[in-house]
């Protein structure tokens, strides 16, 4: 089985992972809300029936506050009514904050003179939507070697072949993304219940020791050509900051279990990705002119810095 | 000259873990905005490095030399985790922007690679000087890239302002860190060249 082969193979195991992580929580949290978040600034609401303009314009009309602490109202600034009048968005002063949900109260709401009575929306990011953002997040906006500048050694240790940078980019994503939802068991389930949480560092660096001599063990049975490929590298998984990054993070944040996985997920195909990239110009610098004291490592943090300032890019982006 | 003096300059310069081992870059780039983040994650490793060199030293004939990495890893661990509870004591605004990398220093190749090295074979008074040296070295370097990016990106010193302009913003974004370290390796090569006469290979950056 070559490096291709196992690429693939690869692909076939995550891609269901993924597919089953955007699937499943929005099966179980069926369609709760009417209204959506339109920019972290906004909600969108809609009556079903057509309202009065003077009605929907007056702000004073709606109440809206968090969920989970009902006594602090949001004050709106300002209504705008689509042009079919079904339905509004809200515009308020301050950030929301989109991973949390958000109820509207509408007073009176009142259709062609009518009072119709007043009405609730409950405001929620779905899920998968929450899961999407911190994956893309962690993939590509927030990528981990090129904008939180994490794993550095290993990535320019490693980017010097395409072959070895793809090996490493899979096994470090296996790796990682079984560590992460380790991490978090063992944080929910034995640290905090007996109040442990100081802990963690020493409790994490051994899980993430552990995952790695498993990969190795099983990697020399299973792979032996891969296993010769990577031989050094794998055993330097342990000494990269990603790796024991994302479930300290996961900690800190109060993830779950799926936003967890997905975290890990995110994280190390964001730096397969990274690896593969700089790996590509690595190749092509071997038969190019450059300085001779640029030679060799200087040239390649500058490479870095390119690629760190076209993945300003990605800042701001957002689907959802 | 003395030994241990010795051993104190060949982590500053010769042997400076940043430039020319190129070990533990992570937070080369990451925490050296300004000189305060850099001052205070150098001196947090300085401790670290300083307290695992001397452990590993006195209880070296006791480790087993099969499990001596998993056995590092946990001294270092242990340091890092006083380090982590000193730190917020002492200065909680500076230890909030550093907060992750300090928990990081757990990775930091450089500790590790000086137990290997170093501690695991001498005694401990020369253990205590090369982590003292490694250490220096490590908060030299974290402070020279954080003058640098300070000064130029925001026009300010230790937070006192210089210039009163920002000349080039570049410097405190993400692609500034990894300019500057690029640049100051090429120099450092530039000076051995110079005194040398040949262009030495930098270290394997891992």
């Amino acid at each position: 089985m070559n490096a291709k082969q196992f690429s693939n193979l690869a692909l076939l195991i995550f891609l269901p992972i993924f597919l089953f992580l955007m699937v499943f929580p929005a099966l179980v949290h069926a369609a709760t809300g009417s209204g959506s978040f339109k920019k972290d600034t906004e909600i969108q609401i809609s009556f079903g029936v057509p309202v009065d303009e003077t009605w929907a314009k007056d702000t004073a009309n709606y109440r809206v506050f968090q969920k989970t602490d009902p006594d602090i109202e949001i004050p709106v600034t300002s209504v705008t009514l689509s042009p079919r009048r079904t339905s509004a968005v809200l515009q308020f002063g301050e950030a929301l904050n989109l991973s949390s949900e958000y109820e509207v109260q509408a007073n009176n709401v009142t259709s062609d003179g009518k009072v119709l009575g007043n009405e609730e929306f409950l405001v929620k990011k779905s899920e998968g939507q929450i899961l999407f953002t911190i994956f893309l997040g962690a993939m590509l906006i927030n990528n981990f070697v090129f904008t939180k500048y994490l794993g550095l050694c290993i990535f320019f240790g490693v980017s010097q072949k395409k072959e070895t940078a793809i090996g490493m980019g899979i096994t470090f994503t296996i790796v990682m993304v079984l560590s992460a939802i380790m991490c978090w068991a063992l944080l929910t389930f034995v640290l905090h219940p007996l109040h442990l949480g100081f802990l963690q560092i020493i409790v994490f660096i051994g899980t993430v020791a552990i995952f790695v001599q498993a990969v190795d063990t099983i990697l020399r049975k299973v792979n032996p050509y891969l296993f010769k490929k990577l031989g050094v590298y794998l055993v330097l998984i342990v000494t990269n900051c990603i790796i024991l990054a994302v479930p300290l993070i996961n900690a800190d944040s109060g993830n779950g279990p799926f936003e967890s996985l997905t975290l890990g997920l995110g994280a190390g195909l964001g730096f397969a990705l990274a690896l593969f990239l700089m790996s590509c110009v690595r190749e092509k610098l071997e038969l190019c002119r450059v300085p001779a004291v640029f030679r060799g490592l200087p040239i390649a943090f500058v490479v870095a810095g390119l690629f760190a300032l076209s993945f300003l890019g990605f800042s701001g982006f957002s689907i959802f | 000259m003395n030994r241990n003096l010795k051993l104190i300059w060949n982590g500053l310069i010769p042997e400076n873990p940043i430039f020319r081992l190129a070990l533990s870059m992570c937070p080369a780039v990451a925490v050296t905005t300004s000189v305060e983040n850099g001052l205070m994650l150098g001196l947090a490793v300085v401790f670290v490095q300083v307290f695992s060199s001397c452990t590993v030293s006195i209880f070296k004939s006791f480790i087993h030399p099969r499990i001596r990495i998993p056995a590092y890893v946990i001294v270092i661990a242990l340091w890092v985790t006083v380090i982590d509870m000193i730190l917020p004591v002492i200065s909680p605004d500076v230890y909030k922007k550093v907060e992750l990398f300090v928990k990081l220093i757990v990775v930091f190749a450089i500790i590790i690679s000086r137990l290997e090295l170093f501690a695991s074979k001498e005694p401990l008074v020369p253990s205590f000087f090369d982590g003292m040296g490694m250490g220096f070295g490590f908060l030299f370097g974290l402070c020279l890239i954080g003058a640098i990016r300070e000064f130029f990106g925001t026009g300010q010193l230790l937070g006192y302002d210089i210039l009163g302009f920002n000349p080039l913003l570049i410097m405190v974004l993400p692609a500034g860190g990894f300019f500057v370290i690029g640049f100051i390796m090429a120099t450092f090569n530039w000076f051995e060249y110079k005194i040398t006469g040949k262009i030495p290979t930098s270290g394997g950056a891992h």
